[in-house]
C-alpha cells in the first residue's frame, strides 16, 4: 500500500501539468458555484505569472496589476469596438500585456530591491489613470462594458459559453496551456537562470549569465500570462472592471502567492483558491472579511511562511527522502 | 486660459505647503523606520487614520484638542511597540519582504478593527475652536487651521532633528542605522533601539493623522491613498533620510497644488509621474544614502 | 442584514460531503423548487465599504417591501424573497455576485445596487442571461443605447434629471456666475451636462469647471481658485465622501460668507455623517426626504411603516429606492400574473404605480422612472430632533420633459 502512494506521488510530482489538470477538471464540482470556479482559475493563473517573477526570480513587483488590465481592456475592445472573434480578443490581450512588460521592465530593471517595487507600483498608477481618462475606449470609471461572447464557434462544433461549466472548461484549455508552458520554462536552463538570480544576482553575473536580459525576459512572460489571465477575465465577467489596474489588485497577487507558497510550481494556484473561497465565505459569515483575511494572512506570514502548498510539498519530500533511505 | 494674479499663485502655494507638511510628517516616520529597521511599514496610512479617530475620541472625552496632541502620539505609538515586538520582530533576518508583507495584513485588521469600534460611516470633524478662521496674509485670506498645521510641522521637525542630533539616544539611533553590527558589539541592545524607533514613527504617523482630521474627512479608509502618497514623498525624498522626507513633502505637496490650478484632473497623476522620474534618474531620491539619518 | 440560508448550507455541503453528495443536492433543490417555490429577487448592494449604511437600509427597506407583499398574499400563494449579496463597491465582484445569484440561486429578478459603474456590470450579466433587472442608484448611462435592453430598468433618479432640478430651482434665486467643481468621472461630468443645459436658457455664465480626481481627500489644493473667481454659486458636483470633504474645506476656506453652495445630490446618511457645520446652507436635490411627509401622503404611508417595522428611525433616500425597486417588479409580477422575466417587463412598461413619494411610471424607450425631485437644504439650527437635518424648499413634479430625449439616448422612437 505505502509503495503504491509512493510511486504515484513520485509519478505526480513527475508530471505535475498532468496531476493539476486532474484535479482541476473536477475543481468545479467542489466549488458552490460555478463562476467562484472560474474566478478562481483566473487569479490562479494571475498568481501563477505573478510567481514566476516573484517566487522564481526574486522580484517583488506592486504593479503587476497592470498587465491584468491591459490583458482585460485590450481584449475587451477588440470585443467591443472592433467586433473581433474571441480568439484573435484573447491574443490581442496577451500581446498587448507583453508589450507592456517590455516597456515597463525595461524602465523597472534599471532599479533594484525596494525600488524595485515602488517603480512598478507608480508605472503602474500611471497606467491605472491613462486607462481611466480613456473613456471613449474603456468606459473610464464605469468599466468596459458589452464584451459578450455568447457561443464559442469551433470548426463542427458550437459551444454556449452562457452556461457557466463550459465557461469553466472553456477557460481550462487556455489555462492548462499556460501552466504547462510555465513549467516547460521552469524545466529549461532558463528556469535554472531565473532561480540563480533568486539566490545570488552577483554571482550569477560572475557565472557569465547575462542578468539584466533575463529578468526582462522573465519579467514580459510574468506580464503576458497574467495579461491571459485578463483577456479571460474580460470573456468571464463580459465586462473589464477599472480597479483591474489598481495596486490593491497588485497587492492581491503578493498575498495569494504568499499564502500559497512562492516558488512552488502550483502553490500561487492553491493559494488563489483559498484567498477567494475564504474571501467569500468570510464575506457571508461577518462584514469584517477585511479583517479576518488580514489576520489569516499574518498568521502565514508569521508561522507558515512557504505556505499552505509549499508547507505541504515540504512535509511530503521529507516523507519521501525518509522513506527511500529506509528502502 | 484664465488669470493667474500673483496672490492666487501665492495662495496656491501656501495651500500646497500645508498639503505638503501632512505629506512630510508621515514621510519622517516612514523614513524613521525604514532607514533604522529596514522595514517598509504597509500600515503606516493604518496609523495615520487610527491617530485620527483616536484624536476626535480623545477631543470629545478631554474637551482638549491640545491635551489630545498629546495623548494620541503615546496612544498610537504604544501601539506600534505592541506591533513590533510580536508581529515585526520575529520576522527580522527573514528577508526585507516579510515585514512588509506583514504590515500589509495588519492594515488590513487596524481598518477593520476602526470600523467595528467607530462604525463604518466615519466620525465628524471640526476644527478646534481657538484656531478657525481665516488670516490675512498680504495676498489674500488663509485658513488659521493650515498656518497652524505648517508651524506645529516645523516645531516637530526641528524636536526630532535636536533630539538625533543633540542627545545621546538619538547618537544611538544614528550609529544603530549605520552599522547595527557595531552597535552590538558596544553593549546595546539594538532590538531595544529597533523597537523604540518603530514607536516614534508610528506615534509621528498618528499625530499626523489628529493634525489632519479638521482638514478632512475622518473614515476608516482615509489612510489607503495617503499611504501610496507617502511612498512617493519617501522615495522621492530619499528612503531612510530625515531632511529628504522634508523636502520632498513640501515639493510633493506644492506640485499637487499647483496640477491642481492648472490642469486638475492630473493632479494626482502628476506626482505618480514625478515618483517614477526620480526613481528612473535618480533611485535613492533626492538625499539618500543607504539607511542614514541627516 | 439577511441572508439566504440555503447559500450557506450548501456551501458547507460541498465543503464536507464530497462529489458524489454534491451532485445529489442539486436534485433536492430541483424538487423543491417545484413546489410552490419562492419568488427569489437577487439584490447585490455594498454592504462593505463607504456606502455600507445607505446599502444596510436599502436592504432594510427592500424587505419591508417583501413583507408586505408575503403578508397580502403573494402571487397564486408564491412568496417572495430577498437574496442580499455584498458587492464590496467593486464592479468585478459585482458580477461575480449576478453570476452566482443566476447561475446557482436561480433568482428570478434582480434589484441593486448603488453607484454607477457596478449597476451597469449587474446589469450586464442580467441581460445577457435575460434576467430582469431594476437598477436603484443613479446613472446617465443606463439609459442609453448601449447598456440598455428589454431587461433593463431603471428605478432611481439620473444625473441629468437631478441636476436639472436643482438647476431650474437655484439659478434664478442667486445669480447668474457660477463655478463647478467637478468629480473627473462619468457620473461628475453627467452632473455638469444637466446643469448646463437647463441653466443656457437662463442666461447662466459658466466662470469655470474644475475638475478633481475621484476621492480627493484634500480639496484646499482648489479653494483659492474658486475664491479667485467670485461666484455666485458654487456646484459641487461630486457624491459620499468627496462631497462631505469639498462642503468641509469650503466652509473652512470661508466661502459661504460670498457664495450660494449647491449639490446636485444630498444625501441622507452623508450629512448625518458630515455634521451640521459642513452641510450648513447647501441646497441640493434628492429622490426623497422623510420631511415630505406632510406634503405627501404616500411618504407618509411609507415612512409610517418603517417606523412600525424598525422601532422609530425614518427611511434614507437610498432605502426608499431599495423599497420601491422591489416594490415595482412584485406589483408588476401580479400584473402579468407571471414570473417570466420578458412578461414581467412588458407589464412593468405599463404600469404606473405610487409606491411612496407620488405618481410614477417608466417611459418606454428607456425604461427609466419618471419621477419627481426633492429640492433641500441642510440645517443646523432649530432641528426638532437627530432626523430633522433638512428644510423641504420644493418638489419639482415629474416630468418626462425634463428627461433627456429618447433620440439623444439612441433610441429608436417606435419602441
Amino acid at each position: 500500500m505505502k509503495n503504491s502512494i509512493i510511486s504515484l506521488l513520485l509519478l505526480a510530482r513527475r508530471h505535475r501539468v498532468a496531476t493539476v489538470l486532474l484535479f482541476l477538471l473536477v475543481f468545479p464540482f467542489l466549488m458552490p458555484y460555478d463562476a467562484l470556479s472560474v474566478n478562481i482559475l483566473i487569479f490562479g493563473l494571475y498568481a501563477v505569472g505573478f510567481n514566476l517573477l516573484f517566487g522564481y526570480t526574486g522580484m517583488l513587483s506592486f504593479g503587476h496589476a497592470a498587465f491584468l488590465g491591459v490583458g482585460g481592456y485590450l481584449a475587451g475592445i477588440a470585443v467591443v469596438h472592433g467586433g473581433w472573434p474571441w480568439w484573435a480578443a484573447i491574443v490581442t490581450g496577451v500581446a498587448a500585456s507583453c508589450l507592456a512588460g517590455v516597456v515597463i521592465g525595461y524602465l523597472a530593471i534599471r532599479t533594484r530591491g525596494i525600488y524595485f517595487s515602488m517603480v512598478t507600483l507608480a508605472l503602474a498608477q500611471i497606467m491605472y489613470y491613462v486607462f481611466y481618462k480613456a473613456e471613449d475606449w474603456t468606459g473610464g470609471e464605469n468599466g468596459l462594458r458589452g464584451v459578450r461572447v455568447e457561443s464559442i464557434k469551433l470548426p463542427g462544433l458550437s459551444i454556449d459559453f452562457i452556461n457557466p461549466l463550459n465557461k469553466y472548461y472553456v477557460i481550462l484549455v487556455f489555462v492548462a496551456l499556460a501552466l504547462w508552458f510555465v513549467s516547460r520554462i521552469l524545466n529549461s536552463p532558463f528556469g535554472a537562470v531565473i532561480e540563480a538570480i533568486r539566490e545570488n544576482e552577483k554571482r550569477a553575473a560572475a557565472c557569465g549569465y547575462d542578468v539584466a536580459r533575463a529578468k526582462l525576459l522573465v519579467f514580459v512572460l510574468s506580464a503576458g500570462i497574467c495579461g491571459l489571465a485578463g483577456a479571460l477575465r474580460a470573456l468571464h465577467l463580459s465586462i473589464v472592471p477599472i480597479d483591474s489596474l489598481h495596486y490593491l489588485q497588485s497587492g492581491q497577487a503578493v498575498m495569494m502567492c504568499l499564502l500559497g507558497g512562492m516558488g512552488t510550481f502550483f502553490g500561487p494556484f492553491v493559494g488563489a483558491a483559498v484567498f477567494m473561497y475564504l474571501e467569500d465565505v468570510v464575506t457571508n459569515l461577518t462584514r469584517y472579511w477585511m479583517g479576518a483575511v488580514g489576520m489569516v494572512f499574518m498568521v502565514f506570514v508569521l508561522f507558515f511562511p512557504k505556505g499552505i502548498w509549499g508547507t505541504l510539498v515540504h512535509q511530503m519530500e521529507r516523507w519521501l527522502r525518509r522513506q527511500g533511505d529506509r528502502a | 486660459m484664465f488669470d493667474i494674479t500673483p496672490q492666487l499663485f501665492a495662495l496656491q502655494l501656501m495651500t500646497g505647503i500645508a498639503l505638503g507638511a501632512v505629506y512630510a510628517l508621515l514621510a519622517i516616520g516612514l523614513s524613521l523606520i525604514f532607514g533604522m529597521l529596514t522595514v517598509v511599514n504597509f500600515a503606516h496610512g493604518a496609523f495615520f487614520m487610527v491617530g485620527a479617530f483616536l484624536g476626535i475620541y480623545s477631543i470629545a472625552l478631554t474637551g482638549s484638542f491640545w491635551f489630545s496632541l498629546l495623548l494620541v502620539p503615546l496612544a498610537t505609538g504604544a501601539i506600534g511597540l505592541v506591533c513590533e515586538r510580536f508581529l515585526v520582530r520575529p520576522l527580522y533576518g527573514r528577508g526585507l519582504d516579510y515585514p512588509l508583507l506583514l504590515t500589509f495584513g495588519l492594515s488590513y485588521v487596524m481598518i477593520d478593527v476602526m470600523r467595528f469600534t467607530f462604525g463604518i460611516e466615519g466620525l465628524p470633524t471640526s476644527t478646534p475652536p481657538d484656531l478657525r478662521g481665516a488670516v490675512f496674509l498680504g495676498f489674500g485670506y488663509f485658513p488659521l487651521y493650515r498656518l497652524f498645521l505648517i508651524a506645529a510641522t516645523a516645531v516637530i521637525v526641528l524636536g526630532l532633528w535636536l533630539f538625533i542630533e543633540k542627545t545621546r539616544y538619538g547618537l544611538i539611533i544614528r550609529a544603530g542605522s549605520r552599522d547595527p553590527e557595531i552597535v552590538k558589539v558596544l553593549g546595546i541592545d539594538i532590538a531595544r533601539v529597533w523597537w523604540l524607533v518603530f514607536g516614534i514613527g508610528t506615534a509621528i504617523a498618528g499625530l499626523s493623522g489628529l493634525l489632519a482630521a479638521p482638514t478632512r474627512a475622518v473614515n476608516p479608509e482615509m489612510g489607503i491613498p495617503i499611504l501610496a502618497e507617502s511612498f512617493v514623498v519617501t522615495v522621492v525624498g530619499g528612503m531612510g533620510s530625515l531632511p529628504g522626507a522634508v523636502v520632498a513633502g513640501l515639493l510633493v505637496g506644492v506640485v499637487f497644488s499647483m496640477t491642481s490650478l492648472l490642469a486638475p484632473e492630473y493632479a494626482e497623476l502628476s506626482i505618480f509621474v514625478l515618483m517614477a522620474v526620480v526613481l528612473l534618474i535618480r533611485p535613492q531620491g533626492f538625499f539618500g544614502k543607504a539607511g542614514l539619518m541627516s | 442584514m439577511t441572508l439566504s440560508n440555503d447559500h450557506f448550507n450548501s456551501g458547507r455541503r460541498s465543503l464536507i460531503v464530497g462529489g458524489a453528495a454534491v451532485a445529489v443536492a442539486p436534485t433536492l433543490f430541483n424538487v423543491a423548487q417545484a413546489q410552490g417555490a419562492t419568488i427569489k429577487i437577487g439584490f447585490p448592494v455594498p454592504l462593505t465599504g463607504p456606502y455600507s449604511s445607505e446599502a444596510q437600509d436599502q436592504v432594510r427597506c427592500a424587505e419591508l417591501a417583501i413583507k408586505e407583499f408575503n403578508e397580502s398574499g403573494g402571487f397564486n400563494g408564491r412568496k417572495a424573497e430577498l437574496l442580499v449579496r455584498d458587492t464590496k463597491l467593486n464592479p468585478g465582484e459585482a458580477a461575480t455576485r449576478a453570476l452566482e445569484l443566476i447561475e446557482k440561486d436561480k433568482v428570478d429578478f434582480m434589484a441593486g445596487s448603488l453607484s454607477a459603474a457596478t449597476q451597469l456590470s449587474i446589469n450586464a450579466v442580467c441581460r445577457d442571461r435575460k434576467v430582469l433587472f431594476n437598477s436603484i442608484s443613479q446613472s446617465d448611462t443606463i439609459n442609453e443605447v448601449k447598456d440598455w435592453s428589454m431587461y433593463t430598468f431603471h428605478e432611481a433618479l439620473n444625473p441629468h434629471l437631478t441636476a436639472g432640478a436643482v438647476a431650474r430651482y437655484a439659478f434664478p434665486k442667486f445669480g447668474k456666475k457660477v463655478v463647478y467643481l467637478t468629480a473627473d468621472y462619468a457620473y461628475g461630468q453627467e452632473m455638469v451636462r444637466g446643469f448646463q443645459r437647463a441653466g443656457q436658457s437662463m442666461g447662466m455664465q459658466t466662470l469655470a469647471d474644475i475638475r478633481h480626481p475621484i476621492g480627493t481627500a484634500d480639496f484646499s489644493a482648489f479653494l483659492p481658485r474658486i475664491q479667485s473667481l467670485k461666484p455666485d454659486i458654487l456646484v459641487m458636483n461630486n457624491f459620499g465622501r468627496d462631497q462631505l470633504n469639498a462642503a468641509k474645506q469650503a466652509t473652512d476656506f470661508g466661502l459661504k460668507a460670498t457664495t450660494k453652495i449647491i449639490a446636485p445630490i444630498l444625501l441622507y446618511t452623508a450629512r448625518q455623517a458630515g455634521g451640521p457645520e459642513a452641510f450648513e446652507g447647501i441646497l441640493g436635490g434628492t429622490s426623497y426626504y422623510w420631511g415630505m411627509e406632510d406634503k405627501v401622503p404616500a411618504a407618509k404611508a411609507f415612512n409610517d411603516k418603517y417606523r412600525k417595522a424598525y422601532g422609530g428611525g425614518v427611511p434614507s433616500d437610498y432605502g426608499a429606492l431599495g423599497y420601491a425597486g422591489v416594490r415595482s417588479i412584485l406589483q408588476a409580477v401580479r400584473e402579468a400574473k407571471s414570473t417570466d422575466s420578458m412578461k414581467v417587463s412588458i407589464a412593468l412598461r405599463q404600469m404606473h404605480y405610487n409606491s411612496y413619494k407620488g405618481d410614477q411610471f417608466y417611459r418606454k424607450c428607456d425604461h427609466q422612472s419618471v419621477q419627481s425631485v426633492v429640492i433641500v437644504e441642510s440645517k443646523s439650527k432649530n432641528m426638532k430632533d437627530k432626523y430633522d437635518v433638512f428644510n423641504v424648499l420644493a418638489i419639482e413634479p415629474a416630468n418626462e420633459k425634463n428627461l433627456r430625449s429618447c433620440e439623444e439616448l439612441g433610441h429608436k422612437i417606435s419602441t
